[in-house]
């Protein structure tokens, strides 16, 4: 690996020692970042709008109006699906693409494959979609997707890993910053698990059965399923936490050598807890006990991450004031705090008994995908976005109306799903003193409508939130373009070069 | 070397911290993963499991297809309360053919695993056309394509259960020449009954009791 460095190494030096050359592999390919960015934000409005929808069907059961593609069923992986791999992933490649060139002084690796990835990407996410709405559904969680849209998404995520690790590979920096391993992890653990979960035999077009069955079936999904959480929704996001929170701030991180700690206790106990989606299952015991250990060893390296992010700003509460790309960041590490802290307390079986298959379990994960990934992710956008085009902001309060409407949303949204998870789970568990079902299934279900409709404001505020940002975005992009900005010159202390000749 | 040299060298090594991460992150899934793939009771069919018929299968396709398994769980949990309301717990060697399977994670609607028997043909059926004709409160939305659309429409059943003879479910040769003769003059409505009568009738009988 080394001799390949040297002479990569040698070759960008090559080309940067031309003076025909010298402009081109200086110059930061931002243009893609800006297109990854609009399409990130159209995905947000899309499923957003998507999920909204569905929770106003649990209220008023006929609004599909007879229409199969309107169906709960097919419209639900529509929306989460959409805004895992629609805003989500074109947010990560945006903010990768973004911050991968300014750790490493370098262009990107390949800006031709990189425009690839980020068309080729959108493609899957709008066909991938639509092929949900026509009943293309494996029905694993988080994997819906059929095998050919899970063929291309493997092509297309090895490309991106390419384009990535190129750019590293080819790097001015001697060390390679530790946002880069954030997002490093998140490229190579999802594609090991993308393409393990969804080994299958294909029968027709749109329809495969999977290569494992039942009890082995669900082990194997839940250790996607968790982890798809764990690198993409959390390792990803970490990663644009460690670029955008110090540069933002103005800090360098807290305590580099306890991000790097957190960095691989995390990489390792991620991956066993998977299993505590399946309490109380035909799945071995011993599986389902390691998954409980695991799960309450992984707060550790989770705090971790949270105590040096907030560590960071610390000296800095006084931007806060005045930025509201920093307090979406700030309020995102807290939000992640929580998620969390959650997260293991409901792997421990005695409180998984009530949890599991209510409506906690949906207000758990939208603690982590409004309060911790959405929010972290507009913070970046209002960040990158006037640096981008080199102009303010088009309307600063207008951002700061957002952040609230957001905060709101998110409180709004987890508090309704507690009230309703919390009582659905002891209601089902309840008997009387002969023993006999205290209340009936379909009781406790009618007596939800109250949180139902407190979640569907929620998610409407939330909404109108994530619309203000991007008329924002779209009015300060409006005719203009990418600014040229050059790689910087590199502190001779920290060059490349050096060390590969050593 | 020390471990803060070791490092040293992996944080500025980008094939090593490749190599690191595919290590570290894949001890999990190895430990926890394999000895379940290997373990002979996980695959083991209980007493009345067998794989599913024609028109079982094409009934539990639809019902992947219609995403049931977002509000719907297949997965009676070993308490008293659980029991009570639906039945016996659900086993492991009940599943061995549910390719994928459908434990779902989320109870909208109540547990599925042992609906089989318990309503009649006829209730399903005004039920998944509309279901608030028969539950009032209901919340689930009604299915009336499936009562429009012909079972064998996409033809595919063959196809379908060769498949699954790959993988190792044991078809006969004239289960499968017949497939098609089975679905004849079906529709899809009709399927998903057949699947959901015969849901958690695997379990020997006196257990069901």
């Amino acid at each position: 690996m080394s001799a390949t460095l040297a002479t990569r190494s040698d070759a960008a030096e090559a080309v940067n020692n031309d003076p025909l050359h010298d402009s081109l592999a200086d110059i930061y390919e931002d243009k893609v970042v800006i297109r990854l960015i609009q399409f990130s934000v159209v995905w947000a409005v899309v499923a957003m709008t998507a999920g909204v929808y569905l929770s106003a069907e649990l209220l008023w059961p006929t609004i599909d109006f007879g229409q199969f593609w309107l169906s709960f069923g097919r419209l639900r992986p529509l929306h989460t699906n959409g805004i895992i791999f629609g805003f989500g992933v074109s947010a990560l490649m945006a903010t990768g693409f973004y911050s991968v060139q300014r750790t490493s002084h370098v262009r990107l690796y390949s800006p031709r494959l990189a425009w690839f990835c980020c068309y080729a990407w959108q493609l899957i996410v709008l066909l991938g979609g639509l092929s949900l709405l026509a009943g293309w559904n494996s029905t694993k969680e988080y994997a819906e997707l059929e095998w050919p849209f899970d063929i291309a998404i493997a092509v297309v995520w090895v490309l991106f890993g390419v384009v990535f690790f190129g750019t590293i590979a080819t790097r001015k920096i001697r060390p390679i910053y530790i946002s880069n391993w954030f997002y490093g992890a998140l490229i190579i653990v999802i594609a090991m698990l993308h393409i393990v979960n969804n080994l299958a035999i294909p029968v027709t077009i749109g329809k495969s059965y999977s290569l494992f069955a039942g009890a082995q079936d669900a082990v194997v999904q839940w250790w996607y399923g968790h982890n798809a959480v764990g690198f993409l929704l959390t390792g990803g996001f970490l990663g644009m936490m460690y670029y955008f929170l110090p540069k933002h701030s103005g800090r360098p991180i807290w305590s580099y050598r306890l991000s790097v700690v957190a960095f691989w206790a995390f990489t390792y106990s991620y991956i066993w807890a998977g299993p505590h989606h399946l309490h109380y299952s035909a799945i071995p015991e011993w599986v389902q006990s390691l998954a409980v250990v695991m799960s309450v060893i992984l707060l550790a390296p989770s705090w971790a991450t949270m105590i040096n992010g907030i560590m960071t700003v610390s000296t800095a509460w006084e931007k806060l004031k005045t930025d509201p790309a920093l307090k979406f960041i700030v309020l995102s590490l807290a939000f992640y705090g929580l998620a969390t802290f959650e997260g293991p307390m409901m792997s421990f079986p005695s409180v998984n008994v009530v949890s599991h298959f209510t409506d906690w379990t949906i207000g758990h994960v939208h603690s982590g995908a409004l309060g911790w990934n959405a929010m972290i992710t507009y913070g970046t956008f209002y960040f990158m976005v006037p640096r981008l085009v080199g102009a303010p902001l088009y309307s600063v309060r207008l951002a700061n109306i957002h952040f609230w409407m957001a905060l709101a949303g998110t409180m709004l949204y987890i508090v309704s799903m507690w009230g309703a998870g919390v009582s659905q789970g002891l209601l089902w568990l309840s008997v009387d003193e002969i023993g006999e079902l205290s209340f009936s299934f379909k009781d406790i279900m009618a007596s939800m409508q109250p949180f139902y409709a407190l979640r569907l404001i929620a998610g409407l505020i939330f909404l109108i939130g994530t619309c203000l940002m991007a008329f924002n975005l779209f009015k300060t992009l409006a005719g203009r373009h990418a600014v040229v900005v050059k790689a910087p010159p590199v502190d001779p202390a920290y060059a490349m070069v050096k060390e590969v000749a050593a | 070397m020390s471990a803060l040299s070791l490092h040293k060298r992996i944080e500025e090594n980008t094939g090593l911290l490749i190599f690191g991460i595919l290590l570290v992150s894949s001890i999990g899934g190895l430990v926890q993963i394999l000895p379940v793939l290997n373990q002979e009771s996980l695959q083991e069919p209980t007493a009345n499991t067998k794989p599913y018929t024609a028109v079982e299968l094409t009934g539990r396709d639809i019902y992947i297809r219609e995403g049931c398994s977002v509000c719907h769980s297949q997965q009676i949990r070993p308490l008293i309360a659980e029991v009570e309301r639906y039945g016996p717990y659900s086993r492991a060697g009940e599943f061995v053919y549910d390719r994928p399977f459908l434990w779902g994670s989320k109870r909208t609607g109540p547990d599925l695993h042992r609906v089989g028997g318990k309503f009649s043909d006829d209730w399903h059926r005004v039920h998944l056309i509309d279901p608030r004709s028969v539950v009032p409160e209901s919340i689930m939305p009604g299915y009336p394509w499936l009562a429009r659309r012909n079972a064998n429409q996409a033809g595919d059943i063959v196809a379908k259960m060769k498949a699954l003879s790959i993988l190792g479910h044991p078809y006969t040769q004239e289960q499968i020449a017949t497939a098609e003769s089975e679905l004849e003059g079906l529709l899809e409505i009709d399927t998903l009954i057949v699947y959901l009568q015969m849901l958690g009738t695997g379990l020997d009988k006196e257990i069901i009791r």
